[in-house]
This record gives C-alpha cells, sequence and structure tokens, in this order.
C-alpha cells in the first residue's frame, strides 16, 4: 500500500496543526458556527443528532495493521468502543468531541491517516474495488490512479468550495465493483483499439434526490492526461454549477442541464490549455505510484494440493465448508483466497466494528494477509491474499469475535447508512428495519435459495445506502412527522447499471418485514431455475411484484 | 483607507474606491463594475471587479491594460472566484489580483495559491493573524500559481 515520505508526513501534520487552531479560534468565539461550518466538514467532522460524527479517511479502502489497532485506541479512548464502515469505505465515530478532535487528527496522523475531505463541497475520498491487485477479471490495478487522484485533490486550492460535494470512482474491470456509473466522476481503465491501457472517463453520475446514470465524456484517453482532464471537468462544474439550490447542486444536474454535447465542449475548451501543461502526468509519477502497489511476496504453492486439502477440511467440517463457499473468492495466485469479513451479523447495526475487533483484525492481518486489510463500499471487510491452508484456522478466530456471518452478497448482508438512530440529516430510522429484516429471514437455507440479492436502505434522499443500486431498495420519508419506508425494485450497480424502480406507496416500519416477504415469494413463484433476482424482475417487471405486495387482504 | 494584505504584508495604501454599481459610468478611481468596464473605450489602467457568473471570458483580450482585478465573495462558500483568479493568471494576467468580500482567513492559503496577490479582508482585526494563515502549508501535491510544478515533477 501506499507508505508516506517526508512531504505527505509535512502536508498532513500541518493539516493538524491548521485545524487545532482553528477549533481553538472557534472555541474562543473568533470563529462564527458558519464560518467553522466549512471548514470542521472538511476534516470530516458533522455535528449530528446526539454529537458531532466524524468520518475516518481509509484511501480506496486499504489499512494496515498499525492503522487497524490505531482505530482500535481510538473508538476506545475518545469514543464508544465501535466504529462504522460507511458506504465509501471510510471509518466513521458515533461520539467523538469537539474539543478532541485536533488530538484525534494528530493520532491518525502518526500512522498516516487523516480525516481531509471526507465531507463538505470539495473533493472526497476515491474509492475503487476491494478486490483491486487480486481479481481474475482486472486489467490493470486502478489504486495507482486512485492515488494519483487522492494526491491532486488533496487541498486543491481551487476546488475547495465546490458548488457540492465531489465524488470520483476508478475501476479496473469490465465487471464495474466501484459503481462508476453512479459517481460525479468515474473513471475506467480500458484499451483501445491498439490495446493501449488508458481511460474512459464518465461524468454526471450520482443518487441522491434525483438518481443519474454517468454520461461518457471521453471514450479514451491517455494516462498522462489524466488529471489535467479531471482538472477541466471540474473547472467546468466550479463555475457553471448550481449554488442557488442545494438540491441542483450536483454534477449530473449541470450536465443533464447543458446536454451531454454542449458540456463536453466546455470541459475540450478547458482542456485545452491545460492538456500537455506541467500536470501532465509523467511515466515516473504513474511508475512510484505503480511501485507502492506490487504483488506481495506470494509463495509458489500447489494450487491442485490446496485445493485437495481445503476439500477435506471442508468436508469434515460443513459449517466452515459453508463459509468458504459465501465469504470467499477465488484468487489470481494459485493457492491463495480473499475472504470477505462479515460486519452483518443480525443484532449489530450494519457495517459497525468493535475496538476488540480492530485489534483482532489487526492481528489477523498481520498473520494470514500480508499486513493489510481493506474496507468495502458494502460495509464490509476483506482480507485479500489468504492462503488456502490458513482458512481454517482464520475463519475459527473470525467466528469466535463473530464475523462469520456466511451471508457476503445475500439479503442479510444489508447495507445500510446509519439513519434516524445518529444522522441528523434521516427522515426515517434504518437500522432497525435492517434488522427486521435480518431476523426475519433467519433461515439460511432459503437466503441461499433466493440467491444473491443487494438490498440498500436510505434514511432519506441524500442516499448514502445507496437504495437506487440495490436490486431492493428501501428509502426512509417522512410523512407528517412519521417514519414511512419507500420500496424500489431492479437497481444495479455494476456492469449495465441501473436504477430502481418505486414499487409504490410506501410502508409502515412494522409491515417491512412482510412486505419483503412478498417481494421474494413472488420472485421464487416466477424464477426459472437459473434466474437471479434482477433476472427474473428485468424479465417481469414490476407489476407482479406491485400486484403482490398491494393486493386488498380478501 | 481599509488596511488590505498585499504581497504578503499588511499595507493602508490604497487609492482606489469600492465599485458604485448603480453609476452608469464609471467614476474617476473607483473599480468599474464589469458592465461599467466594458464601456470604457481606453481599458489602459482601469480596475474591475468580477462578481460571482461574471466569468473572466471578457478580460481576456485586455489582460495587459489591465491595472487591478478584483475577485468579490459575497458569500465565503461560493468557491467561482477561486477558478477566475487562476485562469486569470494562467492566461497571463500580472497586474494586482485582489479578493474582496466575505472570505475568511482561513482561505487565504488556497486564494495564493490560486494567484491572489492582494486581501481586502472584511474583519480588519484579523489581519495580522491573517499573515500566518498564508502560510498554513509549506508543501502541495499539485500544480497551482505559486508553484506551477505538481510535487510529482519536483520529487526526489
Amino acid at each position: 500500500m501506499y507508505v508516506y515520505d517526508e512531504y505527505d508526513q509535512r502536508i498532513v501534520d500541518e493539516r493538524v496543526a491548521q485545524f487545532r487552531d482553528q477549533t481553538r479560534r472557534y472555541l474562543d468565539g473568533k470563529l462564527t458556527e458558519e464560518q467553522f461550518l466549512p471548514l470542521r466538514l472538511q476534516n470530516g467532522l458533522y455535528v449530528q443528532r446526539l454529537a458531532p460524527m466524524m468520518r475516518i479517511a481509509v484511501p480506496y479502502g486499504l489499512l494496515n495493521a498499525t492503522q487497524l489497532r490505531k482505530l482500535a485506541h481510538i473508538t476506545r479512548h475518545y469514543d464508544k468502543g465501535y466504529a462504522h464502515v460507511s458506504t465509501r469505505q471510510n471509518i466513521q465515530l458515533n461520539w467523538p468531541r469537539l474539543e478532541e478532535v485536533p488530538d484525534i487528527l494528530a493520532e491518525l496522523a502518526s500512522v498516516q491517516m487523516h480525516a481531509i475531505q471526507t465531507s463538505g463541497n470539495c473533493i472526497r475520498n476515491t474509492t475503487t474495488d476491494q478486490f483491486a491487485g487480486v481479481a481474475s477479471d482486472e486489467l490493470e490495478d486502478p489504486r495507482p490512479y486512485c492515488e494519483i487522484i487522492r494526491q491532486w485533490s488533496t487541498f486543491h486550492p481551487e476546488f475547495a468550495f465546490l458548488p457540492r460535494k465531489f465524488k470520483i470512482a476508478v475501476c479496473g474491470t469490465e465487471q464495474d465493483r466501484a459503481a462508476i456509473h453512479s459517481h460525479d466522476i468515474g473513471v475506467e481503465l480500458l484499451p483501445n483499439e491498439t490495446g493501449e491501457v488508458g481511460f474512459k472517463i464518465l461524468a454526471g453520475g450520482g443518487l441522491g434526490r434525483t438518481p443519474v446514470i454517468g454520461s461518457v465524456i471521453i471514450p479514451w484517453i491517455e494516462k498522462k492526461h489524466l488529471l489535467t482532464y479531471l482538472e477541466a471537468i471540474l473547472r467546468v462544474y466550479n463555475q457553471h454549477g448550481r449554488r442557488d439550490n442545494k438540491f441542483k447542486a450536483r454534477i449530473k444536474i449541470l450536465v443533464k442541464a447543458m446536454g451531454v454535447e454542449a458540456f463536453r465542449d466546455a470541459v475540450e475548451k478547458e482542456w485545452a490549455p491545460l492538456k500537455d501543461g506541467p500536470s501532465t502526468l509523467t511515466d515516473e509519477a504513474i511508475a512510484r505510484a505503480k511501485s507502492f502497489f506490487v504483488s506481495p511476496d506470494y509463495e509458489q504453492l500447489d494450487g491442485a494440493a490446496a485445493e485437495a486439502a481445503l476439500a477435506e477440511q471442508a468436508q469434515r467440517d460443513p459449517i466452515f465448508a459453508n463459509w468458504v463457499k459465501r465469504n470467499t473468492v477465488a484468487h489470481r495466485v494459485p493457492g491463495y483466497r480473499a475472504v470477505t469479513i462479515s460486519l452483518k451479523a443480525t443484532g449489530y447495526a450494519p457495517g459497525d466494528v468493535t475496538d476488540k475487533q480492530l485489534d483482532l483484525l489487526a492481528d489477523l492481518a498481520e498473520r494470514y494477509s500480508f499486513n493489510e486489510l481493506r474496507t468495502t463500499h458494502q460495509q464490509n471487510m476483506v482480507l485479500a491474499d489468504v492462503r488456502q491452508s490458513d482458512l481454517y484456522a482464520l475463519w475459527q478466530a473470525l467466528q469466535k469475535a463473530g464475523l462469520a456471518t456466511p451471508n457476503i452478497g445475500y439479503l442479510t448482508d444489508v447495507i445500510c447508512c446509519p439513519g434516524g438512530d445518529y444522522c441528523a440529516l434521516a427522515n426515517a430510522k434504518s437500522i432497525p428495519v435492517a434488522e427486521a429484516i435480518q431476523s426475519r429471514f433467519n433461515d439460511m437455507d432459503y437466503v441461499y435459495d433466493l440467491g444473491p440479492i443487494d438490498l440498500n436502505i436510505s434514511g432519506c434522499m441524500n442516499a448514502c445506502g445507496h437504495h437506487h443500486i440495490g436490486h431492493i431498495g428501501i428509502l426512509g420519508v417522512d410523512k407528517k412527522g412519521q417514519e414511512f419506508y419507500q420500496v424500489s425494485l431492479g437497481g444495479n450497480q455494476a456492469k449495465n447499471a441501473s436504477l430502481g424502480k418505486i414499487l409504490g406507496p410506501s410502508f409502515k416500519q412494522e409491515d417491512m418485514p412482510e412486505v419483503m416477504d412478498k417481494i421474494l415469494g413472488t420472485y421464487v413463484e416466477l424464477r426459472t431455475e437459473e434466474e437471479s433476482f434482477l433476472d427474473t424482475y428485468n424479465r417481469v417487471g414490476i407489476d407482479p411484484f406491485k400486484e403482490r405486495v398491494y393486493a386488498k387482504a380478501d | 483607507m481599509p488596511k488590505l494584505i498585499k504581497d504578503g504584508a499588511v499595507v493602508a495604501d490604497d487609492h482606489w474606491r469600492a465599485p458604485e454599481a448603480e453609476a452608469e459610468q464609471v467614476a474617476q478611481g473607483a473599480i468599474a463594475t464589469l458592465a461599467q468596464w466594458e464601456k470604457l473605450e481606453d481599458k489602459r489602467g482601469s480596475a474591475v471587479q468580477l462578481e460571482p457568473g461574471d466569468g473572466v471570458e471578457p478580460l481576456l483580450p485586455h489582460l495587459d491594460e489591465i491595472e487591478l482585478v478584483t475577485v468579490d465573495f459575497p458569500s465565503f462558500t461560493d468557491g467561482r472566484g477561486f477558478s477566475y483568479a487562476r485562469e486569470l493568471r494562467e492566461r497571463g494576467y500580472r497586474g494586482e489580483l485582489r479578493a474582496v468580500g466575505a472570505f475568511i482567513r482561513d482561505q487565504l492559503h488556497l486564494l495564493l495559491r490560486c494567484g491572489f496577490n492582494a486581501f481586502q479582508l472584511a474583519d480588519e482585526s484579523e489581519l495580522e493573524g491573517a499573515l500566518d494563515s498564508l502560510r498554513d502549508f509549506s508543501e502541495h501535491y499539485q500544480a497551482a500559481i505559486d508553484q506551477p510544478l505538481p510535487l510529482f515533477r519536483r520529487r526526489e
């Protein structure tokens, strides 16, 4: 993973000093609430329903054991002993004290971490595929480019006060696992007709109140132009994005209003003087970024023997076998697998992890996965490089800590924002809905039979739970002071991305498990043998689901 | 005369008066609004104020003639002026570029990097402390007006 040199360290250290001074001036009454607001937001600090909420950056989801231990320490010392993995692969604290935030930032800086631009109307943490570097279908590792974008966007002087927040995702596979179509800018590594790998750049995707699939701004561009092209897009947005209405301020609205052609022309016009300028990437800069993401020191293993040994262990222990089947995926190196650690045990808020679990995960990352762990935008964690022969011991350790729920990619692997329990913006609670659904569908055989289902829950229009792109999406809405839930079907975050369609009038919280039961029952009745939920939905459309859910009781 | 920060020091001297938006023509010694400035036949030695939404386009043919461009920040969260400054400098403007309005001390470092060399802070009591904010960071990743080479071209 990326390692700071003296420049990186100096930049984060100076940031801590700057924010310490700003916090002091705020507490002394020298900075108004209004002035302090964007300053604290750009350091990850929200003021929430019960306490400040602090969002710590995990650049493209990578953490090492030292950082995990530091996070465990921070949650213990400054918070209530747990943290939350967000849908942008970041880590959130729910109970920090404002006065202590500069100290937390200093602790983070000591392990090469920060909370820079995790909130506010600026360029946020760049995200990518959690299986970057180990996926067998990968064209090229996207992480070096994420790091290049991270550095370029950190304290970018021109783009710190944009009309609205701005999110960039990069992917290196055709099967997009980074949801690049629903980002302000999506970047995809792909070859041109001569086989040279460059970037396709999309803009104007987004979720929130007005979900939009991103438009292709340039179908292919040489790698060296990445930053100047991004700069041109941001420059058009910064000058022309709407600032009169917060709900119309995202770049997606600008692209729609201008039309893709006119937007592209404006970008090209801004790009012309920047192109080939000093921000053009050099081969050395790309090589340097790549040097941090070389393959770890894999052992030469006999893949067939490892498979056989694993099969034998699986034979003896069906619970282990099931976990391997559900929570691990193939690795490009023989004898290894990538393991997803489920943070979706029933009874715990989706994505929550305790200080003790963080400490354990640090040990496990060190022992079994080259000292690295990844957070995922599905709010789980991944140990990407585990020897098959270590799986059994790893599973036992995870099981003891409640981290081996075998549900990755299934209904109960719910993606869920903090919702009304924590978030000041939320219209409705989301965690209790997730929990009610997890409890209702506790028969894992039924859950497995349903096959892969993305269930996404957001407590409000801001769509932090990405409900538009869940196969089943649930949105909390406020109706005259009461919490209701609107259901949408058919969203898809991957390749051929699509946005869910609203089923109909919203439901009360207590009705949600029953509604889910009817939706899933309809699928089970109508599916052909090979069809996933999404396949069936795409074939039969929304009507059969609607009829069943809203049928009058006899 | 209000004090301002210019080229890294607090100075008192400023002979320019704020724009008089209602006037048809720009008065002697006042900074012109963009509309007034566009009517000037002779733009040599002129001073013009850009508001958010004005854009830099009309100024580009006259960059060598203008003496002062002020960029107004009616709200400190409206970041359009950051792009205006940078574009003016990139296209070759060498005169004084002054931030005016509601921007705050904590933005000075970013404004400086975008090419502003003068700052008219709304709160004069902040002036001395503001000099420190100009130096919030001693190193940067990306290219800007103060450092045309990105760190990746300077890294050893």
